[in-house]
């Protein structure tokens, strides 16, 4: 009897991927699906925090497409390891901060320790050629299978008939004749396939999987970094970047300012970790203080507060400012006419 | 049979999932867990993640700000 061959595939949540898998299960693989968390993941949580978005559901898209292809989901958390492929991307970044070249290359090398560890045979992802201008273009895609250390056994099968056979292709493990030859940034020939496979809700995320390819994202990023002095981060700061409006009207400090209910609830469960304001004569928003602020500082942010919250008409607001382990201090504050925060207070 | 508890508050998803996966990876078939969360994500993701593992959801409740999920452990694959 010929042994049943295993793999591993790179599961985001999207159409590659999920088109990926279903050739080579179709092909007799027993595949199960991998799923890495960065922290930078666009999954359900922002959707968790804000109100607004409560009708959609909260699915996680790596989840949901598991389920659909009736594989095991294996979601495993990257969060310190990860660090370095943002902060130290031999390759650079793209159009804003994302690594991708590193990040691909960074998550098929954590493919591969799997499969050594759990006795699979190959990596499956859904890469196409020429389809994102620096991780999958026919020079860099050698470039992942090199430095990943997974070599041949890294298969795409949605365009591996323009790649050199892999592993699993030379020993027959799967017939490369049934393999897929996409090319380019056309989305055609994959909503094609989907619609054969009767695939018809799927995510379709915009330019990338995670929030570094947002503009607004890295620049919040950045300016985290130059703020601090240093480019580190931990989870806790990169997950408040998704939550809130941010200004920083003085170099040593940031106002997270929340937009909604849901935000307000988030950064509330930080109170114990920040200086937080909130408006007591009006009802309004929570806000966070990130830095270094003197009492000055503080008032400033107070009105910046005020400005958010119902009283923003009002001649006056009363705030309330709570230093961690302190108790509140009540100031009372003229809000910030509508225009009179400067634009470039805005992260 | 065993029955644990795992304080995942405050955990945005997919955290609590993963928190589950690796506390469920040292329990046997048939021991019970109670996930405690407070990401309503976590409603709709750590079943998605049970049924595909072959988990059993027996309990999902909500106790103020609490998300309470039970589940009992399935045999593992051979
Ligand atoms: S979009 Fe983000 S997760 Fe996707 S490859 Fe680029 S850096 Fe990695």
């Amino acid at each position: 009897m010929t042994q049943q061959r295993k793999a591993v595939a790179l599961i985001s949540g999207g159409l590659d991927s999920m088109l990926a898998t279903k050739v080579v299960l179709d092909l007799g693989i027993h595949v199960e699906g991998i799923n890495f968390y960065t922290g930078f993941c666009v999954e359900g949580h922002t959707h968790a925090i804000r109100n607004k978005h409560q009708a959609r559901p909260k699915r996680n898209n790596a989840l949901w497409v598991a389920e659909q292809l009736g594989i095991k989901l294996h979601i495993i958390e990257v969060i310190e390891e990860y660090k370095n492929v943002v902060l130290n991307p031999k390759h650079g970044y793209g159009q804003h901060m994302n690594p991708c070249l590193d990040c691909k290359g960074f998550m098929v090398r954590k493919a591969h320790e799997w499969i050594t560890e759990n006795g699979f045979d190959f990596i499956v992802t859904g890469e196409v050629m020429g389809q994102r201008p620096m991780s999958q273009r026919r020079d860099t895609m050698p470039v992942v299978a090199r430095e990943s250390g997974a070599n041949d056994l890294l298969l795409r099968p949605l365009c591996a008939k323009h790649l050199a056979p892999t592993r699993p292709e030379r020993e027959g493990w799967i017939d490369r004749e049934k393999l897929l030859d996409f090319h380019g940034r056309s989305r055609k020939p994959q909503i094609a396939l989907a619609a054969k496979y009767g695939l018809n809700d799927y995510a379709q995320p915009a330019g990338g999987c995670c929030f570094l390819t947002n503009e607004q994202y890295s620049h919040k990023l950045t300016d985290l970094f130059a703020a601090r002095g240093k480019r580190d981060y931990e989870l806790d700061d990169i997950m408040l970047l998704k939550v809130g409006r941010h200004l920083r009207p003085r170099p040593n400090f940031k106002v997270i300012v929340g937009r909604e209910e849901g935000e307000n609830n988030y950064l509330e469960g930080y109170r114990h970790q920040f200086t937080h304001l909130r408006t007591v004569s009006h009802s309004g928003p929570l806000a966070l203080v990130d830095g270094d602020a003197s009492d000055a500082d503080l008032e400033l942010a107070a009105q910046i507060v005020a400005r958010y919250s119902q009283g923003r008409e009002a001649n006056q607001v009363s705030v309330s400012i709570t230093r961690v382990g302190e108790t509140a201090r009540i100031v009372e504050v003229v809000p910030f006419a509508q225009d009179a925060v400067p634009q470039e207070w805005h992260v | 049979m065993s029955h644990h508890e795992l304080n995942a508050r405050r955990l945005l998803c997919p955290m609590p999932v993963i928190r589950a996966q690796k506390f469920i990876e040292s329990l046997s078939a048939g021991d019970t867990l109670d996930v405690v969360c407070t990401d309503p994500g976590a409603k709709n993701d750590i079943p998605a993640w049970c049924r595909i593992h072959g988990h059993r959801i027996l309990e999902m409740k909500t106790v103020e700000r609490d998300i309470i999920i039970t589940i009992e452990v399935g045999p593992r694959a051979p």
